[in-house]
């Protein structure tokens, strides 16, 4: 009787301990979700006046005091259109090679050491390195051009170890099946493991590319511009960007009504969870389509 | 049968031709795991050879060595022949993708593509440059028949391959290999994971295509071996320990370790 009722005091206690257990782990994730949404209530609360289709199709006026920022909308799209085109196929063409044909051997850790290094590296020295290589060495000048490579290199590890890990993720069976019904392993990547992958892939570039769009060291020496009124015409042009306008106009113009920076930067956070709204919706999607 | 075989002395039996000669294979991985020592037999064709045994002995390297399958693993050491209507299937210049179109597998789990049922059946035939929409649905139509399937889904040939149970998944598979019109089917443990009607199936199915096919099956027991065995051979720790004609290896086996695994005194 007794050891029985030690029992059922124990369990009580376990599941006691259980119930703490899970609501501190659910303080934990709210706590984490708070910030995010007081963050984008705010800018939105204090810069959505501002947003007005003069705002966003208007040129900056009288000092960038007045008017509205279509040449640093037109700049971060061309920014990160040129960061896309080098990274993505540089990266998933690395990713694949990694992957699928890589064997083990000290030089492909070499090669996965370097990436992850990649990743660590702070954003302004890429934007040093960029500045040193592009601008000034290849003489591609402050440019489009220069700020997209320095913006590419920057984003390939993203691209390469999320391309990665969605294709490894694809069940080996697979391509054990598709080379026994005479399948290469070219023809087995592209039919059977790329599609596969391509979701993961797919929210590998956009994070990339969302990363991209909003950093500002990077292109500070290679290509932003303080003020331009002008719209880019080739990629050799320098041209206003978003996240450094931004910055420019929180910290270097005097006199700057508050509600442009926050329009600014709501037009800045809108561009960047636009896409990551876009990943979500990719991810989940396709997960529920998955026949694995 | 002997062990001490070429392909040029091995006697026919009863008018079947050999298909396949596998003469003094030796197969060992990096990690020392399941090789073969100096494994010689003959196969028969138009028969269905067993290739029966413990579990590691190394009887699926043994399939996958004679469709080169076992090129995507880490294998260190590889002698010896497989002649396969007198061409040998280990000289390095061989075209390995006409091989395997040649000699089609099955595999222990059944592995349907992620794509539908027609998809499936037709992955094979693209990747070999067939184009003609006719001759791919006579032959997905007469492949699905050949496998039991037809009847369970020609009405639903644009569903996902998944949506299949699996026994059907199974012979879907085997449906897939046929419609390549291969020579010969490896068939590893292919009932493995069906239930006993689905087995009936699949075994049934192997009587028929006997006629037209090589098959070697890797039976997932003694039983499924003693029904369907024209040959069988006995593989114990990667070496060919006895291979007889019929079914007398399970009656009457001459080696006693043959005796003490196919009365269960060990497995």
């Amino acid at each position: 009787m007794k050891s029985v009722k030690s029992v059922v005091s124990r369990s009580k206690r376990h599941n006691l301990i259980q119930r703490l257990g899970f609501a501190g782990m659910t303080l934990a994730a709210i706590v984490t979700i708070i910030p995010i949404i007081l963050i984008v209530i705010y800018i939105f609360w204090q810069g959505a006046p501002a947003t007005s289709w003069e705002f966003l199709s208007g040129f900056p006026r009288e000092g960038m005091r007045a008017g509205g920022i279509l040449p640093a909308i037109v700049g971060t799209f061309w920014l990160t259109l040129g960061t896309g085109v080098i990274a993505v196929p540089l990266g998933i063409g690395a990713a694949i090679y990694l992957a699928e044909y890589a064997p083990d051997n000290r030089w492909t850790r070499i090669i996965r050491i370097a990436i992850i290094n990649l990743a660590g590296i702070p954003s302004v020295v890429y934007g040093l390195f960029g500045l040193g290589l592009f601008v000034l060495f290849l003489q591609f000048g402050t440019s489009i051009l220069a700020g997209s490579l320095t913006l590419a290199i920057m984003t390939l590890p993203i691209i390469i170890s999320t391309s990665e890990e969605a294709l490894r993720a694809v069940p080996n069976s697979f391509r054990v099946v598709s080379v026994s019904l005479g399948g290469t392993q070219w023809q087995t990547i592209r039919r059977i493991v790329l599609p596969q992958a391509l979701p993961g892939i797919l929210t590998g570039v956009i994070l990339g590319l969302e990363r991209a769009a909003g950093e500002t060291a990077p292109i500070l020496f290679t290509v932003a511009a303080f003020f331009l009124p002008q719209l880019p015409s080739s990629v050799f042009d320098s041209t206003m960007a978003l996240p450094y306008h931004l910055f420019v106009i929180s910290t270097q113009v005097p006199g700057m009504p508050i509600r442009i920076q926050y329009g600014t930067a709501v037009v800045l956070l809108t561009f960047v969870l636009s896409m990551n709204i876009i990943a979500t919706i990719i991810r989940s999607y396709t997960r529920a389509r998955r026949q694995w | 049968m002997s062990r001490e075989i070429t392909h040029k002395t091995i006697p026919t039996q009863e008018g079947l031709e050999n298909k396949i000669v596998i003469e003094n294979l030796n197969v060992s991985y990096s990690d020392g795991t399941e090789s073969l020592r100096n494994v010689s037999l003959a196969i028969p064709n138009h028969a269905i050879t067993v290739l029966f045994g413990p579990a590691g002995g190394g009887k699926s390297t043994l399939l996958r060595t004679i469709n080169r399958l076992n090129d995507l693993a880490d294998v260190v050491h590889l002698s010896g022949h497989i002649w396969l209507d007198g061409e040998d299937l280990l000289d390095p210049r061989i075209d390995v993708i006409a091989l395997r179109r040649r000699v089609g597998m099955v595999f222990a789990r059944p592995v349907v593509l992620p794509m539908t049922i027609l998809q499936n059946m037709t992955y094979g035939l693209e990747l070999a440059g067939i184009r003609s929409r006719d001759y791919m649905e006579k032959t997905v139509e007469r492949s699905l028949r050949a496998a039991a399937l037809w009847d369970e889904v020609r009405d639903r040939l644009k569903e996902p391959a998944v949506a299949l149970s699996g026994g059907q998944q199974q012979r879907l598979c085997l449906a897939r290999v046929l419609a390549l019109e291969p020579e010969v089917i490896l068939l590893d443990e292919p009932t493995s994971g069906l239930d006993p009607i689905s087995t009936g199936k699949v075994e049934a199915s192997l009587q028929e295509l006997k006629q037209l096919y090589t098959i070697i099956l890797v039976p997932h027991s003694i039983q499924q071996a003693a029904r369907t065995a024209d040959y069988a051979a006995f593989i114990l720790n990667g070496q060919l320990i006895e291979y007889t004609r019929g079914k007398k290896i399970f009656v009457n086996p001459q080696e006693q370790r043959t005796e003490d695994y196919v009365e269960g005194r060990f497995g």
